[in-house]
């Protein structure tokens, strides 16, 4: 069970953002541009907290001040903000080249009340590329935010499609610039699908953009590769195209998970187990090489490995990472903090999948979001040896207060610099010892 | 008397620096229009994102070493407090201290606090800021949310004033309230002001105060005015609470930057007698020797300022002699706050560069004294008037602008806008550090950085020759300020294309 935190609500130190934030989806989709109907502020903030104090990812095409905004302030806080709204539409479709504007409102917007999608639906009646997804920041955080817009994209935007192709198969899983390596772990999904004969249609990086959404009622089914975050998408596909959907909950990093993985999906699409095994086989192979070549590092190492491992992270990297270092790097679990405040239905299935890491070994999960509450209990506990801190750019601090190690791997990764690395799959497990094992190297042990 | 330190939050620039967002023009003519306080903001049908004040009012606020912040918001205007952690480990490293994470809360506000207000997150996050980071002082930022739901903060503070031992200071800075994120700074040093500065009980006739941003590089401000037998104690950022409550015992006040010092200084000039040095600011040598000559003049120690001045100028002469023959015609456009838009636009032109156009992000026709700032007058008063606009961080105004100028350089300030000059193949500056072209070494060094950036520009050649800009090809072929209107003429009537 996992122990309920102490009930703060408030937050100390920022592991996520708000709902506008995740105006990064919509930067993600190549010819797709933001139009933010939010105050002065919020476009910088989110851009400056996702995109560069993130992995230094960038702005990208239409990004950071390039991203069309209302800037409201006193006026469109007394009066309403429709018409400006209107207003910077129009001229967002004039100035700005995309395929797709999404209009994304932030809490000025949504407390005063303006309909901005009605706004944007009097667009779409002019025949042009508008959608609207109400993000004011006080209604949830970017996970949420992630969804609306979605949501907002398959409902307005999307039109049913006459023939289904086989094979073609819509992936939505981690949520794209919030997960720093959103490309290249995209890219390495993509690749493991190809590799057991699956067509991966990918909306969000390069090779995917609006001629990808405009795919997504072709598909034969939805892959949804995500503890929670999208399912409500995929049951909206569901209603809307009749596709259906395999919701597999682990973000598969190592052999272990990544041929479980792989098995599923092909099971799942009807596709004859030889030929999965037969790319599960060759998939293997070079993880294996590497992994044998530098075992002996990895035994030798056990002098000053990690007692303990530790991860304070979103929901995906805490089970896909504890799955990995559990079962295929022999590592034990510390407890494990889960800070992307998953709602309460949820959370019994993600509790289950820790309590059965492997046949053996569990792992204690407390779900909070508030550092102060994850800092008393790591104060709390007893380490044998150094802990292994798997979380973000603010655990440095506890790490070096605990004498134990420290990676970032989630939001916010300051502390690097990342392009197209990925943590998934059989090569993502690889980078992710890598990267561990670097640090082990790099300190004096 | 403009600095009011008797109500809870200090006026937004707009009412009280007649500060403007949009203008197209020339320096003389927004001096002289200064002058006559008669320019109105033009406005724009078209905008790209900008700023707002919590981020200034919090940049600030969250870097004094003892003191708290709670963010009374959505989580959403917390996020920059990451940008502010990285801040607080540069400032760390540079003075050899140990590294912490900020003391920094974010109420979390949510659709629940939009309908029933958000006082017991308040309370809560008040509470457990002073038990877990045992702060001096707990600094209240305000954000939309809670002033659009009109949250009474300080009569929540006031509740917890018995409870909580330490000062609880609310900080108005709504981002809504002003187009002019500056207004941030300004309601962080109004909570200063009017909660921790004590009246002086004796002046220290050698201490100086510097207001700058990070102060990386001031060991060279420890150095010139060392040689004075001053010392400086820079500000606010690093400072302690009890340093901050003692800022008045100085002798005067020195800023980087007249956008950033302009409320402090002045604030401490009027009410706790703290002259404030209103020169041009250190940038370059004309900048220092005015810096120098200013505070020489107020402290009675002309001839020594002289001196150093005389020396510390020769020192240079080789060098900038050999810089000014490099660089000599190259053409550069500037994008930068206003304090600095117009010391660089007069530093670089010392390099013997070419200052094509001048574009500040904002313009405050007055400074808190009540002048226009020296440095666009300073600049009024050569005979060459150079193009500027007032521009608010919009890049598809810069972007044609660039492209219609072609200037062999671009140099900015403002995170995020180095890139878009670079994506047109133009070799760009970014200045992130305030001590970039500080007094006379730093005007020899940011020489050579300039030097050294026109040597090399294949990175923003390949990236130029490489990608597509985000704009439509109409957009591409229009006047860059085709957005920007006339102020408007009658209230509520918006002018939506007027071509200025």
């Amino acid at each position: 069970m996992a122990k309920a935190a102490k009930k703060i609500k408030v937050i100390e130190q920022v592991r996520y953002s708000c709902a506008l934030a995740a105006l990064h989806s919509v930067l993600a989709i190549d010819r797709a541009v933001p139009i933010l109907h939010a105050g002065p502020g919020c476009g910088q903030r989110l851009s400056t907290a996702l995109s560069t104090t993130n992995g230094y990812q960038g702005t990208g095409y239409a990004g950071g001040h390039a991203m069309p905004c209302t800037n409201s302030t006193e006026a469109e806080v007394i009066f309403g903000g429709e018409k400006k709204l209107k207003e910077l539409i129009t001229h967002s479709l004039e100035v700005m080249d995309a395929d797709l504007y999404v209009v994304l409102t932030g809490c000025t917007a949504d407390i005063v009340g303006d309909d901005s999608t009605e706004v944007a639906r009097g667009f779409q009646k002019q025949g042009k590329p508008v959608v609207c997804a109400q993000t004011g920041g006080f209604s949830g955080n970017n996970f949420v935010g992630h969804e609306l817009i979605l949501g907002a994209i398959i409902d307005q935007y999307l039109q049913p499609s006459e023939e289904i192709e086989p094979g073609l198969v819509n992936v939505f899983s981690i949520v794209p610039y919030y997960d720093a390596f959103w490309t290249g772990n995209l890219e390495e999904i993509r690749k493991l699908l190809e590799a057991i004969g699956l067509k991966a249609n990918i909306i969000f990086g390069p090779g995917g953009g609006v001629d990808a959404l405009n795919k997504v009622p072709k598909a034969q089914f939805n892959l949804l590769l995500s503890p929670w975050i999208g399912l409500t998408n995929v049951k909206q596909l569901e209603e809307k195209f009749k596709t259906p959907y395999l919701h597999y909950p682990v973000l598969p990093i190592g052999p272990t998970e990544t041929s479980k993985f792989l098995r599923a999906v092909g099971k799942y699409a009807g596709l004859p187990s030889e030929q999965v095994e037969a790319s599960i086989a060759e998939l293997e192979k070079p993880y294996d090489y590497y992994i044998e070549r530098s075992a002996d590092y990895l035994l030798q190492a056990r002098v000053g490995l990690p007692s303990r491992f530790i991860t304070i992270s979103d929901s995906f990297y805490a089970l896909g990472i504890s799955k990995f270092l559990v079962n295929d790097l022999g590592l034990l679990p510390g407890t494990q903090f889960i800070i992307d405040n998953i709602p309460a239905k949820y959370q019994a299935d993600l509790e289950e999948e820790f309590k059965d890491l492997s046949p053996t070994i569990s792992a204690p999960v407390v779900f909070t979001n508030d550092s102060g509450t994850i800092r008393e209990k790591l104060r709390e506990t007893k380490f044998r040896g150094k802990p292994l801190i798997l979380g973000s750019a603010w655990d440095q601090m506890i790490a070096k207060e605990l004498n134990g190690y420290q990676l970032s791997v989630s939001f916010p990764a300051a502390d690097r610099f990342i392009l197209n690395s990925t943590y998934i799959g059989y090569n993502g497990a690889l980078r992710l010892a890598e990267d561990i094992f670097s640090v082990l190297v790099s300190s004096n042990y | 008397m403009s600095i009011n330190l008797t109500t809870p939050e200090a006026q937004i620039r707009e009412n009280r620096l007649s500060s403007i967002t949009g203008y197209k023009g020339s320096i003389k003519d927004l001096a002289a229009q200064a002058n006559g306080c008669s320019l109105k903001s033009g406005e724009r049908g078209f905008t790209q994102t900008t700023a707002c004040s919590l981020g200034c009012a919090q940049g600030q606020l969250v870097l004094i070493k003892d003191a708290a912040v709670v963010g009374h918001s959505a989580i959403g205007c917390g996020s920059d407090t990451i940008q502010s952690n990285i801040n607080n480990r540069r400032g760390q490293f540079s003075r050899e201290l140990e590294y912490t994470n900020i003391n920094y809360i974010n109420t979390n506000m949510t659709e629940e606090a939009t309908v029933f207000g958000g006082a017991a997150k308040l309370r809560e996050g008040i509470r457990e800021a002073y038990r877990r980071f045992n702060p001096k002082v707990i600094f209240v930022t305000t954000s939309c949310v809670s002033g659009i739901i009109g949250e009474n903060v300080s009569g929540i503070l006031d509740g917890l004033a018995e409870e909580i031992p330490v000062p609880l200071v609310p900080v108005h800075c709504e981002g809504f309230r002003s187009k002019l994120w500056a207004s941030g700074f300004d309601a962080a040093f109004h909570a200063i002001l009017t909660y921790i500065v004590k009246p002086a009980e004796k002046k220290n006739p050698n201490l100086i105060n510097i207001i700058n941003f990070s102060g990386i590089g001031r060991k060279e401000v420890v150095r010139l005015l060392g040689r004075l037998g001053l010392v400086p104690q820079f500000l606010v950022q690093f400072t302690t609470v009890d340093q901050l409550s003692k800022i008045s015992e100085a002798a005067a006040t020195l800023s980087f930057c007249g956008t950033l010092g302009s409320y402090l200084a002045s604030g401490l000039e009027e009410h706790f007698g703290v002259p404030y040095i209103k020169s041009l600011q250190p940038h370059g040598v004309a900048g220092i020797n005015s810096w120098l000559r200013e505070l020489g003049k107020v402290l009675g120690r002309e001839e020594e300022v002289e001196k150093l001045i005389a020396e510390e100028t020769a020192a240079i002469v080789p060098e900038l002699e050999e810089l000014r023959e490099k660089l000599k015609g190259k053409r550069v456009v500037i994008g930068m706050g206003p304090s600095f838009s117009q010391n660089y636009t007069r530093l670089l032109q010392e390099l013997a560069l070419e200052v094509v156009w001048a574009a500040s992000w904002h313009f405050d026709q007055r400074h808190d004294y009540g002048e226009i700032p020296a440095t666009i007058l300073d600049l009024a008063k050569n005979e060459k008037d150079i193009s500027a606009c007032v521009s608010e961080l919009q890049v598809h105004e810069i972007n044609n602008l660039l492209r219609q100028l072609k200037p062999d350089l671009f140099v900015c300030r403002h995170p995020g806008m180095a890139i878009w000059s670079a994506k047109l193949g133009i070799p760009t500056i970014f200045i992130n550090d305030e001590y970039q072209s500080f007094g006379y070494q730093g005007l020899i060094n940011f020489g050579n950085r300039v030097a050294d950036t026109l040597a090399n520009p294949t990175f923003v050649q390949y990236l130029a020759s490489k990608i597509k800009l985000p704009y439509t090809n109409w957009w591409l072929e229009q006047d860059a300020f085709t957005f920007l209107g006339e102020a408007p003429p009658k209230k509520k009537e918006r002018i939506t294309k007027a071509v200025v």
